[in-house]
C-alpha cells in the first residue's frame, strides 16, 4: 500500500498534509497488534487531526448504506474519529492526518513515548519528515522517495483534479468526481467543505486530507483554466 | 460489479465515481451500464455512493416531471438513490481484477490490504532494504489509468532479463508463473486492474541502470508508472547515496514516506520463524 507516497503537488503544496501511520510486519509483529493500532489512533486525538482511518474499514467520514428522504439534511459531515478506533478489529495500517507540522510533530514524539512496537512512518514532503523526526529526536530509518507519474501522462487529468484525486492513493476518489466537485464550487452549487465531504467519503483507509482539499477547491475556484 | 436495471433511474451518479470512467448510460435501455472490459472491480461505486432505498418508478416519474418543467434535478453526488448495485461473485481470472483493485480486499499472498506490499514501511523490523541495497517500487496504472496484465508482464520480462531479484511476499510475483523470466500467468494477461506495483531490490550500484530501464519500459506502455526508490539511512539518519543518483537523473525529490525506526519485533520467536518460513 503506497497509497500515501504519490500525492500530486510540490513540497510547499505539502505545508497542510502530515499523514503519520502505524504498520505491523506479517509475522514480526503482527500479534496483538490491534489493541496497539488502536492506542496509536488514540493518542492521536489530543492533536486534531483531520482524518483518522484503517485500511480495512476507511476513515473518519464514511457512506451510508441505508439513507432515507429525510436523511439528505441531517447527513454526517463531521468526522467521527471514535467509530473509527472502536472499528479497528484487524491488524491493518492506521494512519493519522494532520493540517499542520506543529500537530504532527508533537503527535510523533508521543509516539515514540509509548514505544508500540508498530513501525510508524511519515508521509509529507522530505523536509517536513525531516523536521518532525528531528523535534521528536528520532534518526530516520529508511527513505521512500517518490518520483512522481512518468510514461503516458497525457491520460492524466488537470493539476487540481490530480492533486485531489491521489489523496486517495488507492484511487478510490476518481478524477471524474474530483472534476465534478471543482466544477460545482466553480458554478456555487456546493461550498468547498461540502465538496469536500463528497469526496472524503471515498478513501477507503482514511487518509484523504479534507483541510487541505478545502484549500484545494478554493483555489481553483478563481482559476481561470 | 453489476447495476440491476429494474432499479436503477439513470440519475448519472455513478458515472462520475467510477475511477475507470467504465460506467456510461445506456441510451438504447435508458439505464447505467457497466462496460465488463474495462471495470476493474474495484467496489468505489459500491463502497463508496452512500445507499438510498427508494422506490424507481417513484423516482423516474419525479425526474420526469421535473425535466418537463425545465427544473433543476440536483441529486447529493454520492448517493444511488435506489441501490442499484449489486455485486457479482468473481471467478477466476476475473477475480485477480479485486485483488488489485479493491483497496479492502487483503492479498491472499502477502496478508496485506490496499496493493498488498510493505515495502520500506516495516524495513525497521523486516529488514528488507539493507545499507548498500534499493528497493524499487514500480507501480504501473496509477493515478486513475489501469493496467493489463499483460503490460505489466512487458516490465517484468524486462527486469528479469536485466537479472533483478523480484520481492517474494509481493502480489505480483505471486502471480508469475517463471519468476526467472518475469512471466506471469498466461490466464491473466488479458485482465485489468487499478493498478499493480512490482518490488525488485538492487545494489545502489544499479539503481541509475534500473531507472533508465523502466524509461524505456515505459514508452511502451498504454499506461502510466509511479516510481518509487526505498534506501536504508546512514546511522546518522541520512540519505547520502541514492538522493544525489536521484537527482543527477533529473529527478526533483519533494516527497517521501519516511520510516522512523520505532518498529520492533515482538512476536514470540517461534512466531517468527514460522512467519519466516511462510514467506520463503
Amino acid at each position: 500500500m503506497t497509497n500515501t507516497l504519490h500525492r500530486y503537488g510540490d513540497a510547499e503544496s505539502f505545508r497542510d498534509d502530515y499523514v503519520v501511520f502505524a504498520i505491523c510486519s506479517r509475522g514480526k509483529n503482527d500479534q496483538n497488534a490491534v489493541p496497539r493500532l488502536r492506542r496509536f489512533l488514540e493518542m492521536a486525538l489530543p492533536f486534531n487531526p483531520v482524518n483518522l482511518g484503517d485500511a480495512r474499514h476507511g476513515g473518519a467520514l464514511r457512506p451510508s448504506k441505508s439513507m432515507s428522504p429525510v436523511s439528505h439534511w441531517k447527513r454526517d459531515v463531521q468526522p467521527d474519529f471514535q467509530a473509527v478506533i472502536a472499528g479497528l478489529d484487524t491488524a491493518t495500517t492506521a494512519a493519522a492526518v494532520f493540517d499542520n507540522r506543529a500537530a504532527a510533530e508533537d503527535f510523533v514524539k508521543s509516539v515514540k513515548a509509548a514505544d508500540l512496537g508498530l513501525s510508524v512512518n511519515i508521509s509529507t514532503s522530505i523536509e517536513g519528515a525531516e523536521q518532525c523526526c528531528h523535534e521528536a529526536g528520532i534518526c530516520r530509518h529508511s527513505v521512500g522517495y517518490s518520483l512522481g507519474f512518468e510514461g503516458k501522462t497525457g491520460h492524466l487529468p488537470n493539476e487540481d483534479v490530480l492533486t485531489l484525486s491521489t489523496m486517495c492513493g488507492h484511487g478510490m476518489v476518481s478524477s471524474s468526481l474530483a472534476k465534478k466537485m471543482v466544477d460545482w464550487v466553480k458554478e456555487g452549487r456546493r461550498t468547498p467543505e461540502q465538496a469536500v465531504t463528497y469526496l472524503t467519503r471515498f478513501c477507503s483507509c482514511g487518509v484523504f486530507n479534507p483541510s487541505r482539499a478545502k484549500r484545494i477547491l478554493e483555489d481553483a475556484r478563481k482559476r481561470t483554466k | 460489479m453489476r447495476i440491476d436495471p429494474d432499479k436503477c433511474v439513470a440519475c448519472g451518479n455513478c458515472t462520475y465515481v467510477c475511477p475507470m470512467g467504465a460506467i456510461y448510460i445506456d441510451p438504447a435501455i435508458k439505464r447505467a451500464t457497466v462496460n465488463r472490459d474495462e471495470c476493474v472491480e474495484c467496489y468505489a461505486c459500491y463502497n463508496g455512493l452512500s445507499q438510498e432505498h427508494l422506490n424507481p418508478t417513484l423516482v423516474r416519474t419525479t425526474r420526469r416531471i421535473f425535466q418537463v418543467m425545465r427544473l433543476r434535478f440536483d441529486p447529493e453526488p454520492d448517493v444511488c438513490p435506489t441501490a442499484a448495485f449489486a455485486p457479482e461473485d468473481l471467478a477466476w481470472p476475473r477475480i485477480v481484477r479485486r485483488a488489485f483493485s479493491d483497496p479492502r480486499v487483503p492479498h491472499e499472498s502477502t496478508g496485506v490490504e490496499g496493493r498488498g506490499t510493505e515495502e520500506v514501511k516495516t524495513n525497521d523490523v523486516s529488514g528488507r532494504v539493507k545499507v548498500g541495497e534499493v528497493g524499487f517500487t514500480i507501480e504501473l496504472g496509477r493515478p486513475g489509468v489501469g493496467v493489463w496484465f499483460r503490460e505489466i508482464q512487458e516490465m517484468t520480462w524486462e527486469l528479469a532479463r536485466a537479472g533483478v531479484a523480484f520481492e517474494k511476499k509481493n502480489p505480483v510475483t505471486a502471480l508469475m508463473s517463471d519468476v526467472a523470466t518475469g512471466a506471469i500467468r498466461e490466464d491473466i494477461l488479458n485482465e485489468k486492474v487499478l493498478s499493480a506495483i512490482i518490488e525488485i531490490k538492487v545494489p545502489v550500484e544499479r539503481t541509475e541502470e534500473i531507472v533508465r530501464l523502466v524509461w524505456d519500459v515505459e514508452k511502451r506502455l498504454e499506461t502510466v508508472v509511479a516510481l518509487g526508490v526505498g534506501t536504508r539511512c546512514d546511522a546518522d539518519g541520512e540519505d547520502r547515496t541514492v538522493a544525489p543518483i536521484l537527482e543527477r537523473l533529473g529527478y526533483k525529490l519533494e516527497r517521501a514516506k519516511t520510516n522512523t525506526g520505532l518498529g520492533r519485533i515482538t512476536n514470540p520467536p517461534a512466531d517468527v520463524r514460522q512467519g519466516e518460513v511462510a514467506a520463503r
